[in-house]
């Protein structure tokens, strides 16, 4: 027996270090955690940002590296290696992977609002409190602030852009067939079948069946909340109330008497319709503008924007669709530089600036959705209107307490099936809704889920 | 003389070489067995291994036995999907190995002119990747602005909507026959070229003609061919993905992410993060393509029996 290395009171050691390093993951897992306990002393945060290091960022905005710059100006010793991991889906499925894997996941890592509880709900993103995160809350617009909070008061991100929803229209089609712009969704539609009875190729919009996205964002608007995610385990779903309801009867109404298009948008005979005027309006987002001018230039200088047609011109608002944040990885080795690096991009002066006038990403900063260079700013592609300003209005209006499902993905493709097949099939919208309601209930009840529904 | 020399060479020395030629085998084989091994032998037992586990969002993975297969042979959405494509076998399969057996017997029958550049443009499309086909095809088909649509439009002809509910599958077999023609147009007609000469010849002596050359000599030649260019088909036509996965891309609304076995299980795999039970999808999909070729094998050996 001396032979053996492992007699019983080394394999009891042995036993308790398992049970031990058992004992910390379980504590590492919890829904608050975090790589540090307290708050980060700012000793602590001066001797990281002194230490050389190098942070690893996943990205997809053009031209990043400008910003990175100022930050590894001003923190000589940290390098930041920009990657591009793919855009949108592409994106997640390889941070997911790398996330399984254990290894190969950046510190800081581009995340869009709604992805942020897909993502909280493996435990893949660090609570930025300890980091000196919540003293940036009264610089951000308070709804995006919103978004980037977990139940607890986490805050698991910076936001970066943002995307309040508008409606840019075609100024020159509107006179021609004599519409005035719609300030009600009762006017929108009545302006749907004018229009369409006038001229039956041209629409007044497209209501893109596969774009979940423009869809949530809709329903924001219109007050609805399909998603409560009371504890980490704990959801209710509601995506068919009787706000989703008529939100789908209005839609599903409009498809099925044909007087507006349904077409799949950012595909090439998308982009060609709105070139040639095939639709009269764009229910968009604050990145619409920028994006159009460059998708549609022959239409430059008959664009207009104004703010979407309202349920209650009495109380105005809006959703959001799109728009994004840096999140830092929990797994990082390097915490502080990290969350430093987060926050400096998206609430230096200067970093956010340039964000807003390179990228022409739309803002989430008070202060600069109130700079007079930036909000009146006037843009030739939509014959000199003060399109920031408009969207700065409109991002005011914008519902706080909207949340986002934590699987993401199975939503979306549900609602495709369901909600979208039967805006492109003409059948009933809203019993749709009742289908995908019903989908996202097994499945979030397959995944352990204890899900109440209304 | 060389002969009895090496054999006396060989037995002068016999337990040396017999060792020599033992451990050579192997050898030889070594590199591939490894490949074989790590690419595929331990992929597949780690599918196998994660198909008996469940993992849940809120609770982790639990050892489940055979319940996700019990659940997946009983799924309608799977079964519907293996149903799609073995329709799709049943009908593209059949047209485009007819469409490549007349253009080999046609390039064959050295009737056509301009032989060597008719080959090569019926094989071209198998050079272009499936993904950029499918791109171009999309387009092509495209309801509004398609180049389809276009003419049509010109002409004052209906064309119809490629891309909607009752077209869509067609729309799909046509592609894969446009990709995978040549492809086995190639294989047929290299099958034809090796027919010894000697049996044109006796049977143009018996006085058979060009048509019934082909039907009494070419084809039965042709059968072992043919049943390799069948059993490719059957795979893969079980294992469609690419085309539908982005046509999906443009009408997400007429092809579901369930369209085809294959599709179902990425779907499960990447937007459903249900990693186990694609793992038994895939799984079962890969039974279901064993059954079939060992059916369709059977079925042709038994009539060349008969």
């Amino acid at each position: 027996m001396p032979e053996f290395p492992l007699n019983r009171r080394s394999f009891l050691a042995a036993m308790g270090a398992v049970s031990l390093s058992g004992a910390l993951a379980a504590c590492g897992g919890g829904d608050s955690g975090g790589a540090a306990t307290g708050p980060v002393g700012q000793s602590d945060i001066d001797k990281a940002m002194t230490t050389p290091t190098e942070l690893v960022f996943w990205t997809w905005v053009p031209d990043i590296e400008q910003e990175v710059a100022l930050f590894e100006k001003k923190y000589p010793a940290i390098k930041v290696k920009v990657v591009n991991a793919g855009q949108g889906t592409p994106h997640y499925t390889k941070l997911r992977t790398a996330l399984q894997a254990g290894s190969g996941a950046p510190d800081v890592v581009q995340i869009e609002f709604q992805y942020i509880p897909t993502f909280t709900v493996i435990d893949a993103l660090l609570d930025l409190r300890a980091y000196g995160a919540s003293a940036l809350k009264s610089k951000f617009v308070d709804w995006t602030w919103a978004q980037v909070s977990g139940q607890n008061g986490e805050v698991w991100a910076i936001p970066q852009d943002t995307g309040p929803m508008g409606m840019l229209y075609r100024q020159d089609i509107f006179d021609q067939y004599g519409i005035t712009v719609p300030t009600t969704w009762d006017e929108f539609a009545a302006a749907a079948r004018t229009l369409h009875a006038a001229n039956p190729n041209v629409y007044l919009t497209n209501f893109a069946a596969n774009q979940a996205a423009a869809w949530h964002g809709l329903m924001w608007q219109a007050g609805a909340k399909p998603y409560v995610n009371a504890s980490k385990s704990d959801i209710t779903i509601d995506v068919n109330d009787d706000t989703a309801k008529k939100v789908a009867k209005y839609w599903g109404g409009l498809a099925k008497d044909g007087v507006i298009g349904v077409e799949t948008d950012f595909t090439d005979a998308w982009y060609t319709a709105l070139n040639n005027g095939k639709y009269a309006t764009w229910l968009t987002a604050a990145w619409g503008p920028v994006f159009l001018s460059g998708s549609a230039k022959s239409t430059a200088g008959k664009w207009r924007a104004a703010p979407l047609p309202q349920w209650d011109t009495a109380k105005p608002s809006s959703g959001n669709w799109g728009g994004s944040t840096s999140a830092v990885i929990r797994s990082t080795k390097n915490p502080i530089a990290a969350a430093q690096f987060a926050q400096f991009l998206n609430s230096d002066p200067d970093s956010a600036t340039m964000f807003a006038t390179k990228q022409f990403l739309f803002p989430p900063t008070k202060a600069l959705l109130s700079e007079p260079s930036f909000v009146d700013e006037p843009l030739d592609f939509y014959g000199g209107q003060h399109v920031n300003k408009e969207f700065a209005d409109i991002g005011d209006t914008v519902n706080l307490s909207f949340q986002w499902p934590p699987f993401l993905d199975q939503v979306v493709t549900d609602f495709t099936e369901t909600v979208g097949k039967s805006l492109t099939d003409r059948t009933d919208t809203v019993a749709a809704l009742d289908q995908w309601q019903s989908r996202i209930t097994t499945f979030a009840k397959n995944q352990g889920f204890t899900v109440k529904e209304r | 003389m060389t002969a009895a020399t090496m054999e006396s060479t060989v037995d002068s020395r016999p337990a040396r070489g017999r060792v020599r030629r033992g451990a050579a085998g192997p050898l030889f084989v070594a590199p591939f067995l490894v490949l074989f091994g790590l690419l595929f032998l331990a992929p597949l037992g780690y599918a196998a291994y994660l198909s008996l586990f469940q993992h849940k969002l809120i609770g982790g993975t639990v050892f489940v036995g055979l319940d996700n297969y019990v659940k997946a042979v009983a799924d309608p959405l799977f079964l519907r999907g293996v149903l799609r494509v073995a329709t799709f076998f049943v009908i593209q399969v059949p047209l485009m190995l007819v469409l490549a057996l007349l253009f080999a017997l046609a390039l064959d029958s050295g009737l056509t002119r301009l032989a060597k550049v008719v080959r090569l443009g019926i094989f071209v499309p198998y050079a272009v990747p499936s993904v950029v086909a499918t791109l171009m095809w999309g387009f092509l088909y495209g309801p509004d602005y398609g180049p389809f649509a276009q003419l049509g439009r010109i002409f004052g002809l209906p064309v119809p909507n490629f891309l909607s509910d009752s077209w869509i599958l067609g729309s799909i077999a046509n592609i894969v026959t446009w990709e995978f023609v040549g492809y086995n147009m190639i294989i047929l007609y290299a099958a034809l070229r090796t027919i010894p000469k000697e049996l044109y010849e006796a049977a143009a002596v018996d006085g058979a003609g060009a048509w019934r050359t082909a039907w009494s000599v070419k084809l039965p030649a042709l059968r072992p061919a043919l049943m390799l260019t069948l059993l490719f088909s059957v795979i893969g036509s079980f294992q469609l993905f690419n085309e539908p996965k982005l046509l999906w891309t443009l009408v997400p609304t007429v092809i579901d992410t369930g369209y085809t076995a294959n599709f179902y299980a990425y779907t499960l795999a990447f937007t459903g993060q249900q990693v186990n039970y694609a793992a038994t999808v895939s799984f079962l999909l890969g039974l279901v393509i064993v059954v079939v070729s060992y059916a369709v094998m059977l079925t042709a050996n038994r009539r060349r029996a008969s």
